[in-house]
């Protein structure tokens, strides 16, 4: 895509959808409530007692989302509320389904002494998640607000990535900042967002000098050693996250955002092949001398190899037999046993879930629902009429995007497993308020580039034009 | 619950998923097959559906005719709120008129950035004086501001929906 664009691109009558977007809500939360009564039926042989109570829950939830954008977002994409409505319903189904699980309950009261079911703090979380949606929409009034933080935002994104460093690692990463009383907070999820405003508003700037400022070499347009300068101190830090932190998702995030929308601004496909040799050079680099991540690599190669031995290797193992045991239509809500995952088998490893109990074409469906939240974002970059917007709608779909393929390829077993939540699907207050926040922005965005151009105004001189006769 | 209830409900719930799937992307198919594709530069040249361009054409009245009136252009009574840009690739996009100094340039912290090869960095600036009646001033561009087409030497007020030109961008002041 290019964002020195010389065609605009619109619909032919720009409707305000409103009511399309107000059916596929009544839909997607029919399709939640049924997976509910499905699991429930399957697991007690009768209707859940909390049928009611969830309905009206989630139905409360998408109706104010709904008003909200109606109100304040009218001309705003149709698709991204249903869409991340779905998505956090049967999530929510996912993580009650594994809260009934005997296996697990029985783990936690092994580990930690008692056991507190997850989704009920996963609904406060989603409704949080929907008040910060609803916040951004009265408080952003125009994106372009943005812009004037570029470099306030660097600072507090370089300080939510680096905080985590100061708190003790939990499960071998250090990506949880812990508050006495509040309990934990996973910053590098917000830090996607704020990230991807500081590089839109830098590279909105610098592209010209990014883009125009090189030479040819062999086909392709080298940039200038300077210009090489912001690249690699982002690949420095990204690498430097992954040492301290021990995080490959955040960093791999991180980075592949930055080269994604420095392809974007500049259209030079030498960003790219750059990005993915210094990637590849810095996770051979490290994955040589740090532990966590070697047993992380040696998992993803052969997890039944060391399947007794060590953790990570059972779970990418479990993880693999769920999904062959689902086959291609699955086993049914609730009738899985993907619960033998055990530990974080609601968080990181939902999707495992998911095709253990949807099966190969339950699983497309939801990759599906991602990639059209993607595309919609794609789409609503391409619409922006500012380069500022346009940056930002393509860096935040691509930040979301590149977080779905680093954890669905990781439970999948396509890549090494990186500690990174499934948006909206996965248990984790901090991924739920910050991906709500992200589609506020996006239809933020979506609601300026889709708002029709305001009819010309009748001109002051119509009425004086008079033929004159001698 | 028996078997058969099970399976009829997990190959419905499929179904189901599946179905949303696909009415959500025939929602996108206007997307698709509804764009109107305009050429910068050429407003009436886009390759879209011909009726809204003659409604549009229909809706606002030829430049011409327009331009020979300017001299004795009458000033619609009232203060204007807010700037629409008209053509151009910003097309649509408005800002609310608040007695702030609005800059116009392709520099990136002006209030519109133009995209437009014909504008300088700086370009222009459209402030309120005294009175609250609005004033357009070139800063000096290489190509030169228009108010329809007069190219500006002195700072000059705005009358209403009269056109600023700067390159291929056309800027209105509206009520």
């Amino acid at each position: 895509m290019s964002i020195s664009n010389t065609t605009t691109i619109g619909a032919i009558d720009a409707p305000s959808r409103r009511n399309t977007e107000l059916l596929l809500l009544v839909f997607a939360v029919a399709i939640a409530v049924f997976a509910y009564l499905n699991v429930g039926l399957a697991l007690d042989g009768k209707v859940p007692s909390g049928v009611l109570g969830y309905a009206l829950g989630l139905a409360a939830l998408a109706g104010v989302a709904h008003l909200v954008v109606r109100k304040f977002a009218r001309y705003a994409d149709p698709l991204l509320l249903p869409l991340a409505t779905l998505l956090n319903g049967i999530g929510l189904v996912f993580i009650w389904r594994l809260d009934q699980s005997q296996r697990l309950i029985h783990l936690a009261k092994i580990s930690y002494g008692h056991f507190t079911p997850s989704a009920p703090k996963q609904m406060l979380y989603s409704a949080i998640g929907v008040a910060l949606f609803v916040a951004v929409l009265l408080l952003l009034k125009d994106h372009r607000v943005l812009q004037r933080y570029t470099y306030v935002s660097m600072f507090v994104a370089l300080v939510l990535l680096i905080a985590p460093v100061f708190f003790p690692a939990q499960f071998g990463a250090r990506i949880w900042i812990r508050i006495p009383g509040f309990g934990s907070l996973q910053p590098g999820e917000f830090a996607k967002i704020i990230i991807a405003i500081f590089f839109s508003g830098y590279l909105m700037v610098k592209r010209d000098a990014l883009a125009l400022a090189s030479r040819r070499f062999m086909g392709i347009y080298l940039p200038r050693g300077r210009d090489l300068g912001p690249i690699l101190v982002i690949w420095a830090l990204s690498i430097l996250i992954l040492v301290f932190e021990t995080d490959l998702g955040t960093s791999l995030l991180f980075f592949g955002l930055f080269v994604v929308m420095l392809y974007v601004a500049t259209e030079r496909t030498s960003w790219i092949v750059f990005g993915l040799l210094m990637s590849a050079v810095g996770a051979v680099g490290v994955a040589t001398f740090e532990p966590h991540v070697q047993a992380r690599v040696t998992a993803w190669l052969d997890p039944f190899g060391c399947y007794k031995t060590s953790g990570s290797c059972q779970q990418i193992g479990d993880a693999l037999m769920s999904f062959g045991s689902g086959g291609t239509l699955g086993t049914g809500l609730g009738q899985g046993n993907s619960d033998l995952i055990g530990f974080a088998a609601n968080a990181d490893f939902i999707l495992s879930t998911v095709g253990e109990e949807l099966g190969l074409a339950g699983t497309m469906a939801i990759l599906l629902c991602y990639g059209l939240i993607v595309e919609r974002g794609i789409r609503t970059a391409l619409a922006a009429r500012d380069p500022f917007g346009k940056l930002l709608a393509v860096g935040l779909s691509s930040g979301f995007a590149i977080q779905v393929f680093v954890v669905a390829g990781g439970v999948m077993g396509l890549i090494p497993l990186t500690g990174m939540t499934l948006p909206f699907m996965a248990y984790g207050g901090s991924s739920v308020l910050a991906n709500w926040a992200l589609i506020g922005i996006l239809i933020r965005i979506s609601d300026t580039a889709r708002r029709p151009a305001p009819a010309p105004a009748p001109s002051p001189d119509a009425e004086m034009t008079q033929v004159v006769r001698p | 619950m028996s078997e058969l209830t099970l399976t009829v409900m997990r190959l419905g719930f499929l179904a189901v998923l599946w179905l949303f799937v696909i009415v959500a992307v025939q929602v996108i198919r206007s997307d698709l097959f509804g764009t109107r594709v305009t050429q910068r530069g050429s407003r009436r040249g886009g390759s879209g559906d011909t009726r809204t361009q003659q409604a549009r054409q229909g809706a606002a009245p030829p430049h011409q005719r327009q331009q020979q009136q300017q001299g004795a252009g009458r000033q619609r009574r009232g203060s204007p709120t807010k700037l629409v840009v008209s053509e151009g690739t910003l097309t649509g996009t408005t800002v609310a008129l608040h007695g702030q100094t609005i800059t116009l340039g392709r520099a990136h912290d002006s209030t519109i950035v133009l995209d437009d090869d014909y504008a300088s960095s700086r370009h222009a600036r459209i402030y309120p004086d005294r009175d609250g009646q609005w004033i357009v001033e070139d800063l000096g561009s290489t190509n030169g501001t228009y108010l329809d087409r007069t190219r500006l030497t002195t700072p000059i007020p705005i009358p209403l929906g009269a056109p600023i030109r700067i390159g291929k961008t056309v800027i209105e002041l509206r009520k």
